[in-house]
């Protein structure tokens, strides 16, 4: 089920605002590509292009082309909610519906697509997606309670839990694990490891022995000037990226030396 | 040869230099101003200086004020002089803020609590002369249930709709028309609204005075309330939540079905019963359009009905002994009403609202 995703002379623009540009970048299936580079420099405006969550944004738009398994995301006959139904997200702050349980939480992409099964069917999948996340063995015994009554790091697996429950063919995760303690980053990690063999796994992050950890494939941006469009400076294996990268910028960013 | 830095000031209050220590006013030093205050504010009136217990009570509060103030200025410092003042500032405007409300609710109680019989509230007022003491509330109860209910029906769905579609959708110049002329309806006097339908629907459609008539204008009244309350409960959903629906690849409508409203959907009934309990207690355009009848009428859509505030109105009106007690008792009876459905509301939205535990 996981996809591989070609992106060519891929802009983004918030109204007039460049935010990205000429962005070329091809992910692998079933591999872990991690995105680095300074604040503002369009990373996570690039996540957000690849499942079309980018023009929810009022004024925002893109050029360009992403191709998942050969087919356009942004030709003109494509359904965003189809693609975000293929390509799922975890956010950078864990966003569990405070309305619903931690069993509703899971079940959710399924019931509100309306692609509700049998109340067995729905039980499977929820606890299926429960084990994935690592959360099942923590949560079991309660399903019912509300899922914003859970600890940060378990309301981000949870999260995880719901992005995978749809059964997507990629994951995208932006920053996921900014907001959590390191025994939860730590958990969220092992995930993501084990998630790679059956995802394509995209994650933004800040913390470059995050992405050394994670990683197969790194892509480092960067932003000239503030105002300036970020651009992708520089691709490669994780183990080139951080020890011997073709770009000056790149080799700076990585062993912490700026400007 | 550098030069020796400036000795430290000397503390303001005699506190060790740069001590984190402070001087306070011991616990009892407040009540014992307040009850010197009052002390002298007695004395004063022995005097004759002051009169009623308005006056004592005022003159007692300032001198408090000032004394509070002026203790705490000298030992404490300004900082906590100017916390202190402005404390007596805010308590003090709590008090004459919650004063007519008490002094209402007491007036209402203490005049409608002998009329809270079963017989009063099982009885119509047919038949009843000014000089009876009989009669009860059932036919204008069974109005304004009826005329709220409806008009609660109609701009409800109305003004969620417009909330939802300012809130979720809106941004254009259509959406700040729309927010503009909700805004001008916040302001449409109850007895316009009244006048309005009197012309439109009963004088030029030719339809007959009726508690729909009567909802239709309580409807003119309730829908901007409902608009602006749920249109601001939609907006403290946070983005977060409906991002994270879509990027499940949940329709932008089923998003906010299924996720923005119930999120919201406590402060939303409270929006709800605001409005509600605004149009409950209006009198002018029910006396223009409903006519007020001593019967019971079940039917809204065909004659006349009463209603609460109206009967209150038309009692009070005919100015005798037992009809004054008769809207005494209607008045506490409409605030009972408004309590009950908020006690509901509030119950309702208690169990949708979004719980941590």
């Amino acid at each position: 089920m996981a996809k591989r995703i070609d992106v060519s002379g891929l802009a983004a623009y918030y109204g007039n605002t460049p935010a990205l540009r000429d962005v070329n970048m091809s992910i692998e299936a079933r591999s872990v590509t991690a995105l680095i580079g300074p604040s503002g420099c369009g990373k996570s405006t690039f996540l957000r292009t690849l499942n079309r969550m980018h023009e929810v944004v009022p004024g925002a738009r893109v050029e360009g082309k992403v191709m998942l398994d050969g087919e356009n995301l942004y030709s003109p006959g494509i359904d965003p909610v189809f693609v975000r139904r293929a390509i799922g997200m975890v956010f950078q702050r864990p966003n569990p519906f405070p309305t619903m349980s931690i069993y509703d939480n899971v079940a959710a992409g399924l019931r509100l697509n309306g692609l509700a099964k049998k109340r067995s069917q729905l039980d499977d999948v929820v606890e299926r997606s429960l084990r994935s996340a690592n959360l099942w063995d923590e949560v079991k015994g309660r399903l019912r309670r509300p899922g914003a009554g859970l600890s940060g790091g378990q309301q981000q697996r949870l999260c995880i839990a719901r992005a995978i429950a749809v059964e997507p063919q990629v994951l995208l995760m932006d920053e996921p694990c900014s907001a959590l303690d390191p025994i939860s980053t730590l958990a969220v990690e092992d995930l993501i490891a084990e998630l790679k063999t059956r995802y394509t796994i995209v994650i933004v992050t800040h913390n470059m022995q995050q992405a050394a950890r994670v990683s197969d494939v790194t892509g480092f941006f960067n932003v000239e000037s503030h105002g300036e469009p970020g651009k992708l400076v520089e691709m490669g294996d994780t183990s080139k990226i951080f020890t011997k990268p073709d770009e000056k910028a790149t080799e700076d960013y990585v062993t912490g030396r700026f400007g | 040869m550098s030069v020796a830095p400036a000795p430290p000031k000397a503390p303001p209050h005699g506190s060790a230099p740069f001590g984190l220590h402070h001087r306070r006013l011991p616990r009892w030093a407040v009540p014992a101003v307040v009850v010197a205050a009052v002390a002298v504010a007695v004395a004063l009136r022995g005097t004759g200086l002051l009169s009623g217990t308005a006056q004592l009570v005022l003159v007692a509060a300032l001198l408090s004020a000032v004394g509070v103030v002026t203790v705490s200025a000298t030992v404490e410092g300004g900082r906590h002089a100017r916390n202190r003042l402005a404390t007596a500032l805010v308590g003090t405007a709590f008090l004459l803020a919650l004063l007519p409300l008490l002094s209402v609710l007491w007036e209402v109680v203490a005049n409608g609590i002998e009329k809270m019989t079963p017989y009063f509230f099982t009885r119509s007022m047919l038949n009843v002369g000014p000089l009876d003491d009989a009669g009860g509330l059932y036919h204008a109860m069974v109005g304004t249930l009826e005329q709220v209910g409806l008009a609660t029906l109609i701009a409800v769905p109305i003004g969620l709709l417009t909330a939802i579609y300012l809130a979720e959708y809106g941004g254009g110049p259509l959406a700040r028309a729309v927010t503009f002329f909700v805004d001008v309806m916040t302001g449409i006097p109850s007895i316009v609204a009244g006048l309005f339908v009197l012309s439109a629907w009963i004088l030029t459609l030719g339809m007959n005075f009726s508690g729909f008539a009567g909802a239709l204008a309580l409807t003119i009244l309730m829908l901007p309330i409902v608009v602006r309350s749920a249109e601001e409960m939609l907006r403290l959903v946070p983005n977060a939540l409906r991002e994270a629906s879509l990027a499940l690849g949940v329709p932008r409508w089923r998003t906010i079905l299924k996720v923005v409203l119930p999120t919201s959907f406590a402060g939303i009934i409270t929006g709800v019963m605001l409005a509600v309990a605004r149009v409950a207690g209006e009198t002018a355009p029910l006396l223009l359009v409903v006519f007020g009848f001593d019967a019971i009428n079940f039917n809204p859509f065909q004659g006349e009905q009463s209603a609460l505030p109206l009967m209150i109105y038309q009692e009070n009106a005919k100015g005798l002994e037992f009809s004054f007690e008769r809207a005494w008792g209607t008045a506490l009876a409409l605030i009972l009403l408004i309590m009950a459905l908020n006690l509901g509301a509030r119950i309702i939205a208690y169990f949708y609202a979004p719980k941590n535990r």
